[in-house]
C-alpha cells in the first residue's frame, strides 16, 4: 500500500476516527485505525466494538492495499506536521511496519494485519429515514444533558428515540419523532414531526458515547443525515462519514408515567432573567446540595439559598402567577441546565406541590418538555 | 498540695503509683512517699503537654484480663488458619512473635502460644471506655486507632490541679484499675516526638522527651522511628545514605522536598524536632469503609457478592450512625498475591443505604472477576455529605422510597433485638 495525502485532510479524518478509539485498550487491534487505499481515496475505520466509524478521504493512491496502525499515535504525528504538508503512507511487504514520510520527517509505525481488524456487519437495517443536520443537532442538544451516568441503570445511559402513535400527542393526531433522556432527577423530552420512513420504527436507546461522537461529527453538517436502524443497531450516514453503533439492549422505562398531568399552578418567567438570578443566588448554596428555593406568590418569585458556611441570598423576580403561595426547592444546576436548553423568551413552569415533579417548557412551544424532581430545602 | 505552695520551683519528678510530685529524682529512685520504684523524673516534666497514649498489646491484654489463667502464657490474637498476628502479649514477644507477622511464622517461633480469634466488638467496647477516660482528661484527643491517641493537655493544669504529666499518670492508673489493661505514655512538646517517646519504655511505660534534649535524642534514632516512614521510604533513604535522623540534617528543606516530595518537608521539620501539626480531635472522616479477609481465596462472583453484602450493611450502618451519606462507592479487592484492586463509581446522588451500595458495587465486582482468586473484599463510601441529602426521591424509581423504608425498618428491629434478629434474603445463612 502506498498513498499520498494532504496533511489537513488526513488530520480532519483522523481527528474524527481516533475519537472513537478508547485510550486504554486490552485488545491491541482496537487501538488501531484500519486504512484501506482504493482508487483515489482512502477509507479510515476505527471501532470500540460498540461504535464504528468509517470515513472516506480523497488522496493519491500509488498502490492499493490495506493495513492497521495505532490511531492515537498516527493522529498525534499528523497533528504536529506543518500546515500544507504532504503525507506519504507506505507499507511494503508484510514486515509489520508502516512508513510515514512528510518533508524531512520519517516515522516507522508498528502495524497489525488488516485481517485482525474486527468487521462490523450492519447490513440488515430495515428502517430508514433522514433528518436535516439542524434537526438532529437540536434533538441531541435539547436532551443529552439529562442522560444518566449511573451504570447500574444502563438503560438510561442514552437517548431513547422513538415514534409516537399520534393518538396521545398534544396537537391531536400528528405523529412525532421523540428523543427522551432522564437520570431520575430530571427528564428531557424533545419532539418533531415524524419524518417519512420513521413510522413504526422500534424505540431505540442510542448510547451516550455514540450521541457525543455523532454530535461532534455533525456540528457543521448542513445537508441531510441518513438514519437506518434495526432493533439492535443504528447507522448514520452523512458527508463522507458512516457511523454505526450498537444500541443499548434494555427497556427504557415508561417515561410518560413520570410526566405529571394534573399540575395546575402555572408560572411564567423571563427565561434569561430567571437563569441569571438562579446562577447568582446559587453562589451561596453549598457545593454538595446546590439547593435553591423558589417561593411563588402573586406575580412575584423569590429565589433564595442558605448555607451554614456561606450565609444567605435572596432575589426577587417579576413573574406571571396567580395561584396560591407555594415554596419548592430545586438543584440549581438542574434549573440552569434546563433554562439553557429552552429556546424562547419565556419559560413556563407547571407546578403541583413542593414534593411533586414540576414541568418546565418554552412558553408557547411544546416541542421541548422538561420534568424536574424537587428537593427538600 | 504541698508542691503547689512553692510556686518558684516546678516539680521535676512524679510517682506514677501515688501521683505525688516532688522536686528532683531521689538517689534510690524510689518515691519518698510510697517507696514505689515507678518514679519518672525529667527537668521539663511540668511544662510538657503533648502526649501519645498507646495501650500495651491491647487485644491480647483484653483477652488475658478475661482469662486470668492465661496471665503468664504466650497469647496471640489473630485471624483463623491464615492471616496475621493482630496482637501478641509480651510473653509471646520473648519468643520473637511480632504483630503483623504471618500466623504460621508466629507459630513456628512460639508453638505453645494460645491463639485467640479477634473479637473486635469486645475490643471496641473497651476502646470506647478508654476513649471516654481520655476525653475526661482533655477535650483535645485525637484518636489514631481504638487503643491509641494523641492528647494535648495544655491549659488543663487548673482543672486537674497539677501538670499534664500527673494527669496522664492518673489516666493510665485509672485505665489499669477500671479497664484492666496497661498503657504507655510518651510525653513531649509535639506529636511526632510524643509518638516516638511512647515506644521507648513499653510496656507500662512513661517516657519524656523535652525540648532541651530533643535534638540530641533524635540524632541517634533511626529514620524508621518517624511515623510515615515505611519500608519503601526507608529503603530510598538508606540508598541516599540516610539511616539515622541526624543524617537528614545534612540537607536543606528544599533538597529533601525535591527528593522525597511532600514527605521531604515533614522529614526536614522532624529532623529538627519540629512538628507543626496540632492535636486535632474528631477529624471528620473522609470515607467510611468495611472489609473482610476470607479463610480461603474466592474467585466465584456469586460467593464474593455474598461476602460483600454484610460489608455493605456495616458501612450503611456506620453512615447512618454518623448521619452521613456517601456519593462515591469504592470496591476493594485483594488478590491472592496481595495486589490491591479498587474500582470506584460516582453516584448521581449520595446514599447511606446498604442496598444501593450493593447494587452499585455489583457490576464493578462482576467486571473485576476474571478468574483471579481474591483474599479480601471491601466496600467504602466516600465524598461524604450530610445524611439529609441521602437517597432523594427518584422520578423513575418510586420503589426507592419503599426500599429506604424497608431498610429503616430492618435497622429499627436490629436496634431492639440485635443484628441477627432480621436479615435480608441475600445475607441469609441457613442455620445461623
Amino acid at each position: 500500500m502506498k498513498l499520498t495525502i494532504e496533511r489537513a485532510a488526513l488530520l480532519k479524518s483522523l481527528g474524527h476516527v481516533q475519537s472513537v478509539v478508547e485510550r486504554r485498550n486490552t485488545i491491541p487491534i482496537l487501538s488501531n485505525v484500519l486504512i484501506e487505499a482504493g482508487s483515489g481515496a482512502a477509507k479510515l475505520t476505527a471501532t470500540d466494538m460498540d461504535l464504528t466509524i468509517v470515513e472516506e478521504v480523497g488522496c493519491q493512491v500509488a498502490e492499493a492495499g490495506a493495513t492497521t496502525a495505532p490511531a492515537h499515535t498516527l493522529y498525534d504525528i499528523v497533528r504536529k506536521l506543518p500546515d500544507g504538508a504532504q503525507v506519504e503512507l507506505d507499507v511494503q511487504g508484510d514486515q509489520g511496519q508502516m512508513r510515514l514520510k512528510s518533508g524531512r520527517s520519517t516515522f516507522q509505525l508498528a502495524t497489525l494485519p488488516k485481517e485482525d481488524f474486527p468487521a462490523t456487519q450492519a447490513n440488515d437495517l430495515p428502517q430508514a429515514f433522514s433528518l436535516q443536520g439542524k434537526e438532529l443537532r437540536e434533538l441531541i442538544d435539547r436532551t443529552r444533558f439529562a442522560i444518566s451516568t449511573e451504570e447500574t441503570r444502563y438503560y438510561l445511559n442514552g437517548i431513547y428515540v422513538h415514534a409516537t402513535s399520534g393518538e396521545a400527542d398534544s396537537d391531536g393526531g400528528t405523529k412525532h419523532l421523540r428523543g427522551v433522556a432522564t437520570d431520575g432527577h430530571r427528564l428531557a423530552r424533545f419532539e418533531m414531526p415524524l419524518p417519512d420512513g420513521a413510522d413504526g420504527m422500534p424505540g431505540v436507546i442510542v448510547p451516550r458515547k455514540t450521541v457525543n461522537e455523532l454530535r461532534k461529527l455533525i456540528d457543521e453538517t448542513d445537508g441531510g443525515i441518513e438514519i437506518a436502524l434495526s432493533e439492535t443497531k443504528v447507522r448514520f450516514t452523512f458527508d463522507s462519514t458512516v457511523l454505526t453503533s450498537k444500541l443499548i439492549d434494555g427497556t427504557f422505562p415508561d417515561y410518560e408515567r413520570v410526566i405529571p398531568s394534573g399540575n395546575d399552578k402555572m408560572m411564567e418567567v423571563d427565561r434569561k432573567a430567571f437563569a441569571s438570578a438562579v446562577d447568582r443566588v446559587s453562589t451561596i448554596s453549598t457545593e454538595k446540595s446546590r439547593a435553591v428555593k423558589l417561593s411563588l406568590a402573586d406575580n412575584t418569585l423569590t429565589l433564595s439559598a442558605t448555607s451554614p458556611e456561606n450565609g444567605s441570598a435572596t432575589e426577587e423576580l417579576e413573574i406571571s402567577y396567580q395561584g396560591e403561595n407555594i415554596e419548592i426547592g430545586f438543584n440549581s444546576r438542574y434549573l440552569l441546565d434546563i433554562a439553557e436548553r429552552l429556546s424562547g423568551d419565556g419559560a413556563q413552569f407547571s407546578l403541583s406541590d413542593s414534593a411533586s415533579p414540576t414541568i418546565v417548557q418554552d412558553a408557547g412551544d411544546t416541542s421541548a418538555l422538561y420534568v424536574l424532581m424537587p428537593m427538600r430545602v | 498540695m504541698t508542691e503547689r505552695s512553692e510556686p518558684a520551683r516546678r516539680p521535676t519528678a512524679l510517682c506514677r503509683d501515688c501521683l505525688v510530685l516532688f522536686d528532683g529524682k531521689p538517689a534510690d529512685g524510689r518515691c519518698p512517699h510510697c517507696q514505689s520504684p515507678r518514679v519518672v523524673g525529667h527537668p521539663e516534666l511540668a511544662s510538657l503537654s503533648v502526649a501519645h497514649l498507646d495501650c500495651d498489646a491491647f487485644y491480647a491484654s483484653v483477652e488475658k484480663r478475661d482469662r486470668p489463667e492465661l496471665a503468664d502464657r504466650p497469647v496471640i490474637v489473630g485471624g483463623g488458619r491464615r492471616g496475621v498476628v493482630a496482637a501478641c502479649c509480651y510473653v509471646a514477644r520473648i519468643y520473637g512473635v511480632r504483630s503483623a507477622m504471618p500466623m504460621f511464622k508466629a507459630l513456628e517461633r512460639c508453638p505453645d502460644a494460645t491463639v485467640i480469634k479477634p473479637d473486635m466488638a469486645r475490643y471496641r467496647v473497651e476502646g470506647h471506655r478508654i476513649r471516654e477516660m481520655m476525653e475526661a482528661s482533655t477535650p483535645l484527643v485525637e484518636p489514631i486507632s481504638i487503643d491509641e491517641a494523641f492528647l494535648d493537655l495544655s491549659g488543663t493544669e487548673a482543672l486537674h490541679q497539677g501538670p499534664p504529666a500527673r494527669t496522664l499518670a492518673a489516666l493510665v492508673r485509672r485505665i489499669e484499675r477500671e479497664v484492666g489493661v496497661t498503657a504507655s505514655i510518651g510525653l513531649s512538646y509535639n506529636k511526632f516526638l510524643a509518638k516516638i517517646a511512647s515506644e521507648l519504655d513499653k510496656p507500662r511505660g512513661f517516657a519524656v522527651v523535652g525540648e532541651a534534649e530533643a535534638l540530641d535524642f533524635l540524632s541517634e534514632q533511626p529514620v524508621g522511628a518517624i511515623s510515615g516512614v515505611g519500608d519503601r521510604l526507608q529503603t530510598a533513604l538508606s540508598r541516599d545514605g540516610i539511616t539515622l535522623i541526624r543524617h537528614l540534617r545534612r540537607y536543606e528543606e528544599t533538597e529533601l522536598m525535591a527528593r522525597y516530595g511532600a514527605m521531604g518537608r515533614r522529614l526536614y521539620a522532624f529532623a529538627w524536632g519540629r512538628d507543626p501539626r496540632p492535636v486535632a480531635p474528631n477529624e471528620p472522616a473522609k470515607s467510611i469503609s468495611g472489609e473482610t479477609t476470607f479463610d480461603d481465596d474466592v474467585d466465584d462472583p456469586a460467593e464474593l457478592l455474598r461476602r460483600l453484602w454484610p460489608q455493605c450493611e456495616r458501612v450503611a450502618r456506620r453512615l447512618k450512625a454518623a448521619d452521613l451519606a456517601g456519593q462515591s462507592v469504592t470496591l476493594k479487592l485483594k488478590t491472592r498475591d496481595f495486589k490491591i484492586i479498587t474500582r470506584a463509581h460516582k453516584l448521581s446522588d449520595p446514599t447511606n443505604m446498604a442496598d444501593r451500595l450493593y447494587r452499585t458495587a455489583e457490576p464493578m465486582l462482576r467486571r473485576a472477576c476474571d478468574g483471579r482468586k481474591f483474599r479480601l473484599i471491601g466496600i467504602g463510601a466516600g465524598d461524604l455529605t450530610a445524611g439529609v441529602f441521602a437517597d432523594p426521591p427518584d422520578l423513575l424509581d418510586p420503589d426507592r422510597g419503599r426500599r429506604k423504608q424497608v431498610e429503616s425498618a430492618i435497622d429499627a428491629v436490629r436496634q431492639r433485638l440485635g443484628d441477627h434478629a432480621i436479615t435480608k434474603g441475600r445475607g441469609f445463612k441457613p442455620g445461623r
